[in-house]
Order: C-alpha cells, then sequence, then structure tokens
C-alpha cells in the first residue's frame, strides 16, 4: 500500500492551525481585542482602536478609559472581573 | 556620529584601541585582565553595540573577528554566571502563564518611577532620561534577535507585539522613536549612545544583559521571561512618570512617551506572558525556569539601579 501524502494534518507545527481569536478575556484582567475596531462607550463616545491588540478595561476603574492600563492590578483579588 | 565610549580601565582600553585599528587582519589576542566591573561592562557594551549599528571609528568587519568576539565571550560567561548567583531559582509550584503577575506583584524594590512622580527635581529627572536613553533607544532591539529561535507559534504571538513597538509600519510611531522625540524636547541628545560615558555599571548591566538574552539562542527562554517581566512592570510606573514629567512642567513629547507606554504595555504585559511564553511553553516545557531566570533578572538589575540612584540623590529606598 502506497501512502498518497507524507504528512497528516495533525503533524502540522503545533498552534498553527485554527482561527486566531479576535476577542481574548484575561483572568483579572482586560479584554483583549485584535484588529481594527471602534468601541463606543457609556457616554457615546467613539474610541478607535489603534494597535494590532488592543486591551479593554473590565474592571472599570481604568483613568485611560475604554483602554486598560493596568489598574486592575491594584485591586483586591475579588474586585477584578 | 557615534564613535567608541571611553575606557574606564586596561581591558576597554586594549579592546577599544584594538577595534580601532581592525583593519581586515586577523588580530592577535586581546589578553588583559579587567581593571573593575566598570572596566568589564563597558568593553562587552562597546562589543554588543558592533552587532547592533557599530561605531564611526570602528571598521562593520570587526564584529565577526574571532580574536576580539573572544573577550565578548569571556565576558558574557563572567555575566552570566553572576545573574545566575543571584537568581533564588524558579518559584516552586508556580505556573508561568498562570501565577506570572501575583509573583511580578510580590517582588517589591525601591521605585524610581514614584520617585519621579512626587519629589523628583527635574534635576534627577533628566539624569534618569539620559540614563534610561541608553535602553529606551534600542527597546525592542535586542528582542528582534529572539523572533527566528522560536517554535512558528512564538513567533507570529511575539512579532504582534513587536510590531506595535515598531510603530505598527509607521515611522513616526516607533517607540525609540518617540524617546528620541522625547529627550530632544527636554534639550537631551537623542542620538544611540550618547550618554553610555556617564553610566553607571548598573545602566550598563541592565544593557549587557539583555544584549545577551538576545544574542544567544541558548538564552531564548531567559529573553521571553525578561520582556514579560519588563512589560509587567511598565504601565502603572509609566503613568507615574507622565505625572512627574507633568508635576515638573516638563515636555509634552517626553510626557507622550510615558503615556503610551501606559496603554500600550498593558496590552504587552498581556501578550507577553500568556501569548508569548505560553505558546514557547506549549512547544518547550523545558524553557520555565529559564523563563523565571530571565523575569528574576530583569527585575533584580532594576532593583539595583533604583537603590544606586536613590543613593546617589540621597532619597531613602
Ligand atoms: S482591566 Fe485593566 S485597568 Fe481595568
Ligand atoms: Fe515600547
Ligand atoms: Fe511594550
Amino acid at each position: 500500500m502506497s501512502a498518497l501524502r507524507d504528512t497528516q494534518p495533525e503533524e502540522l507545527p503545533p498552534g498553527t492551525a485554527g482561527e486566531q481569536p479576535a476577542v481574548v478575556l484575561c483572568p483579572g484582567g482586560p479584554m483583549l481585542l485584535r484588529g481594527h475596531h471602534v468601541i463606543e462607550d457609556e457616554d457615546g463616545t467613539r474610541h478607535e482602536t489603534v494597535r494590532p491588540v488592543s486591551a479593554v478595561c473590565r474592571c472599570g476603574k481604568s483613568a485611560s478609559k475604554p483602554w486598560c492600563d493596568g489598574t486592575h492590578k491594584l485591586l483586591p483579588r475579588k474586585l477584578r472581573p | 556620529m557615534t564613535m567608541l565610549p571611553k575606557p574606564r580601565g586596561e581591558l576597554s582600553a586594549a579592546f577599544f584601541e584594538a577595534l580601532r585599528s581592525w583593519d581586515d587582519g586577523p588580530v592577535t589576542a586581546v589578553d588583559v585582565a579587567p581593571e573593575s566591573a566598570e572596566d568589564a561592562a563597558i568593553t562587552l557594551w562597546a562589543s554588543h553595540e558592533l552587532s547592533y549599528r557599530g561605531f564611526d571609528d570602528v571598521d562593520d568587519g570587526a564584529e565577526w573577528e574571532p580574536a576580539l568576539l573572544a573577550v565578548r565571550r569571556e565576558l558574557e560567561r563572567e555575566l552570566e554566571s553572576r545573574l545566575r548567583q543571584r537568581w533564588p531559582g524558579a518559584p516552586q509550584g508556580r505556573d508561568v502563564v498562570e501565577h506570572f503577575f501575583d509573583w511580578v506583584a510580590e517582588q517589591d524594590g525601591p521605585s524610581l518611577a514614584r520617585h519621579v512622580q512626587t519629589t523628583a527635581t527635574t534635576e534627577q529627572v533628566l539624569d534618569l532620561l539620559r540614563m534610561r536613553s541608553v535602553y529606551h533607544l534600542k527597546e525592542a532591539d535586542p528582542t528582534a534577535w529572539v523572533v527566528p529561535r522560536l517554535p512558528m507559534a512564538a513567533q507570529a504571538a511575539l512579532m504582534e507585539l513587536q510590531f506595535d513597538e515598531y510603530g505598527n509600519g509607521d515611522p513616526a510611531r516607533l517607540h525609540t522613536g518617540l524617546f528620541a522625540r522625547g529627550i530632544a524636547a527636554c534639550g537631551l541628545r537623542p542620538e544611540q549612545g550618547a550618554y553610555v560615558d556617564e553610566a553607571p555599571l548598573e545602566v550598563l548591566e541592565q544593557n549587557n544583559t539583555l544584549s545577551m538574552f538576545g544574542l544567544h539562542r541558548r538564552l531564548r527562554g531567559a529573553a521571553l521571561g525578561h520582556l514579560a517581566a519588563f512589560e509587567a512592570t511598565s504601565s502603572l510606573p509609566s503613568r507615574r512618570m507622565a505625572q512627574g514629567l507633568e508635576r515638573l512642567g516638563m515636555a509634552p513629547e517626553m510626557i507622550a512617551y510615558y503615556t503610551e507606554h501606559v496603554e500600550a504595555d498593558a496590552v504587552h504585559e498581556q501578550l507577553a506572558v500568556r501569548t508569548i511564553c505560553g505558546s514557547l511553553l506549549a512547544e518547550e516545557p523545558e524553557q520555565a525556569p529559564e523563563i523565571w531566570f530571565g523575569a528574576f533578572t530583569c527585575l533584580d538589575l532594576e532593583d539595583r539601579l533604583a537603590h544606586r540612584l536613590l543613593e546617589v540623590w540621597e532619597v531613602a529606598a
């Protein structure tokens, strides 16, 4: 019996198959957003992403909202997202 | 014009002389012992510099001269063994991706950013910016060397972060460029290595360590651990830096560099820990201790610099 292929699909380099998530929820921290997006905040103000991945604040305490500024790390664990 | 720095002892004097006179011929070994830690550090710094942008008074070919590389290798060996001796070892029972931020939060050293935020004088801030310039004018460069040494998924992850450091394709937004614009607006010189002659040992060692981690494939885990620790200790301190600079009425361009890092590094720290270190570990789990070693070393070198500067400025740490 001769094989038609030299490799099986599962032999592809690990971590390189499947769709990359556009949204990633970081435990205790921000929501990562991949790609270009426009975010409308609570006041109706629009914010455009400027980098390949952006971090949106989920703890509500950032001084740069809607973006995360690391403030979540100063909150007691139970107040983190 | 970027010229070789000033020698700080017999080894650097001999090494710089050998660099300056290099002209495509074999060189006799530079067989001189370093006179001091600073002598060794400035020699290694200049040797690494040949692999970045070189010097106007040194031929580009000198970078790969075996007799000169032998000096680099010896100094790196000594530096690495000293760094490893300071390292208490990987924290027990801790997973890099899951526990990295907790581990960082437990390490508490003196904070230069806090001093800048509340009490530093303009003189002290300018001092600090001169010292930071040795590193910030390179920023992502040493980490760029790591890319071809990584498995595929980790390459994609690292490039996602690096793309942002390099301005997302816009030359006006490179982080090194933002820093250069910032210090120029403060009246300081924006060229690479402009202030290296004033840099104390601790600054030289920070830079030498990063270059060594970047240049050795064997140290790829340490390079990524260093990156993760650096990014994870950047957004909040960058906010403090920006507030301190505002308090002192310093140039808006310099403030902009730090406010950019508040937001950028809030993203980068997540990427560095989760996707970059995470994807390296998925394929090379044996790299975990090296990641911790690099992370510890990053924080330890910064602690040493902070102690030194606060002492010079006569501030209680
Ligand atoms: S989630 Fe990071 S500051 Fe709110
Ligand atoms: Fe940066
Ligand atoms: Fe960064």
